[in-house]
């Protein structure tokens, strides 16, 4: 052990009480900023795991992110060209060729992918309608992708695939219409093709807007119904690792041309809202430890006080002032270490605590743990800013402490 | 007798709106194993006079040469360490750290100096406390002993790096006639036993007998010399 740190040591155990308290104040802070740091990154983790779980990790429109160029514009990079009276080519909507998209698609590593073609639609039963969105699907590319299969109350995805004319709607619908399974509904399509179709399954998300209004039918019956035969407009994709979706999705785009979009940046609003929340969040619990560091500064500066004698006399030995000061700094180095040490045992406890508390969020019917974040890097992240701020609240006496002239104190005796 | 500490035309004014003349154009030379005893009225300078000496204060003007080397452009880290490594002190009121003990006390300069293995060091203050009638309280801190016994160690510390001058402001300033009589015969015995220069600031006659020479100073001036 170095000489100025059995000083600073020496320093500290003589003033027990004001230690403990500083030790109290950072272990408090240190233990706050965990429990509520994994509670938020906890609650993040699970959103997101929510949010890759049941929607499309990276979904693929009829859309250019930038409308195509006419050929002279190319031509002329930069050039004052102006064109007027242009009308782009009437063609079908949906994306072309999306069979070998598909394909190409499918032959990556870690991919599952599948094609879908909505469009709105009129369901009438009972003389009573109701709009919704049709979705044709694929039922076994479908369920690769989607957990749609597991929000079925009744029937099945398969039963779709088995008959042309089955479609599966929300319980909410169902509800609304009178409807159950087996009985027929008649769908009209804005391009006035009508088919009377039997109802094979139920699903229940939750969401009451899908819950309501949403149907899947057959992919083929889709392209007849809404006349884009051989067209699917989406292409949704699930990934073995989610987190690579922004880079497959800017592959996937330049290499197809249609707008790939990851969930990253399908979320890109609700991602800024996480991250306004973790820096508030992170601003409201480092309050708790830059407040006990104010503590450190105090007792530090009143260990400086009383201490002006030893300084005085280790300056006239021949400690020079960075030494005097090391003394000082080391004092709330060691606050800070030690506090955080008993702040992160703390802190797990209270992690431990919070895990099995029991909630029950609006629209679920079962009760579940609070989601905590058990890393790492939240624990290091706390050690750090508490010494990091007991050694910022240590460096001005310790400066002070530094500056002392002994004749001053020599000269004055017992003082 | 070779020259060991030379100071020459020093002076030191305290600054503030009304300027304190603390030390006025002093000039002296004090030459190895010399016994140096510096007297005076209080207020007259003596302890200021002391800490120019010794390096802890910085003269206003005028130059002080140790072992020959001129300490006037040296900055504060220097000036401490040629404390450190040339320089021993010993005050009135013993200036002991509170929570060591003896034997720590004397090995702090030591240890800051870092030239010794800590095993050496420890042998080294416990021989100096030995040499001075403390080896039986080695151990004891400073509010164990009494006031004779703190200032040996506090003279322990001082010898601890084998310094060329030892300075002691007012020595026995704070201990009965016994404990005085003590430190009186350590320090003879160390200028006379052990070739060491001491420079004393004392109110005690008694005590300035057993120096070579006596330094009078009143007003900060010099008034005698010898």
């Amino acid at each position: 052990m170095t000489l100025e740190l059995r000083i600073a040591l020496t320093h500290l155990t003589s003033r027990k009480r004001q230690t403990v308290m500083s030790l109290l104040g950072i272990a408090l802070g240190v233990a706050f900023f965990m429990a509520v740091s994994s509670l938020m990154r906890g609650s993040e983790r699970d959103f997101i795991k929510r949010l890759i779980d049941s929607a499309p990790h990276i979904t693929i429109s009829d859309e250019v992110r930038s409308p195509p160029q006419p050929p002279v514009v190319s031509f002329y990079p930069g050039g004052a060209v102006a064109l007027r009276g242009l009308k782009p080519r009437t063609e079908t909507r949906g994306i072309r060729g999306y069979k070998q998209k598909l394909a190409w698609i499918a032959a990556q590593r870690g991919v599952r992918v599948a094609p879908v073609l909505s469009g709105q639609a009129i369901l009438t039963f009972a003389g009573k309608e109701q709009g919704i969105t049709l979705n044709g699907i694929v039922p076994q590319l479908m369920q690769g992708v989607s957990d749609i299969d597991e929000k079925i109350v009744a029937g099945s995805l398969d039963a779709v695939a088995s008959n042309p004319n089955g479609i599966i709607i929300g319980r909410g619908l169902a509800r609304k219409l009178y409807l159950d399974m087996g009985d027929n509904v008649t769908v009209s399509s804005p391009i006035g093709q009508v088919r009377s179709m039997k109802i094979v399954g139920l699903f229940e998300t939750g969401t009451t807007a899908i819950d309501e209004g949403h149907g899947y039918v057959l992919l083929k019956r889709a392209q007849a119904l809404f006349g884009r035969m051989d067209r699917a407009n989406r292409l949704v994709i699930q990934l073995d690792d989610p987190y690579a979706a922004p880079q497959l999705a800017a592959a996937i785009e330049a290499r197809i041309g249609y707008r790939s979009e990851s969930w990253q940046e399908a979320s890109q609003n609700l991602m800024s809202v996480l991250l306004i929340r973790n820096i508030i969040m992170y601003s409201v619990v480092s309050a708790i430890l830059v407040v006990a560091s104010f503590g450190i500064f105090n007792v530090i500066s009143t260990v400086v006080m009383e201490k002006q004698r030893d300084v005085a006399i280790l300056k006239s030995i021949g400690f020079h002032a960075r030494d005097v000061q090391r003394i000082f700094l080391a004092e709330g180095v060691l606050i800070g270490a030690v506090g955080s040490m008993l702040g992160v045992g703390l802190g797990y406890g209270l992690i431990a605590i919070l895990g099995v508390v029991k909630i029950q969020p609006p629209g679920m019917t079962d009760a579940i743990n609070l989601p905590v974040y058990w890393g790492l890097d939240q624990l290091a992240l706390a050690a750090l800013f508490a010494v990091g701020s007991a050694t910022i609240a240590a460096y001005l006496p310790a400066r002070k402490a530094g500056r002392v002239y002994p004749v001053d104190i020599l000269r004055g005796g017992m003082a | 007798m070779s020259e060991v500490l030379r100071a020459e035309a020093v002076t030191r004014v305290l600054p503030g709106p009304l300027p304190v003349t603390l030390v006025r154009d002093a000039t002296l030379s004090i030459g190895r194993g010399e016994f140096v005893c510096i007297q005076g009225p209080s207020g007259s300078g003596k302890s200021s006079l002391l800490y120019l000496l010794g390096l802890l204060d910085v003269p206003t003007s005028g130059k002080i040469w140790l072992d020959a080397v001129d300490t006037s452009g040296f900055g504060e880290d220097e000036l401490a360490q040629v404390r450190l490594e040339k320089l021993g002190f010993v005050f009135q009121f013993h200036f002991l750290l509170a929570e060591f003990t003896a034997l720590e006390n004397v090995m702090l300069p030591m240890t800051r100096l870092g030239r010794l293995p800590a095993a050496e060091q420890r042998a080294r203050a416990k021989m100096l406390l030995a040499d001075l009638g403390m080896g039986e309280h080695l151990d004891k801190r400073p509010d164990q002993l009494s006031g004779g016994q703190r200032q040996r160690v506090a003279i322990a510390r001082a010898m601890a790096n084998e310094p060329l001058v030892i300075l002691a402001d007012e020595p026995t300033g704070n201990l009965d006639t016994t404990s005085s009589a003590n430190v009186k015969q350590i320090m003879s015995e160390m200028v006379h036993g052990r070739n060491k220069t001491i420079i004393a600031v004392t109110h005690d006659p008694e005590f300035a007998r057993a120096g070579d020479r006596i330094i009078r100073i009143v007003d900060g001036r010099i008034v005698s010399d010898g």
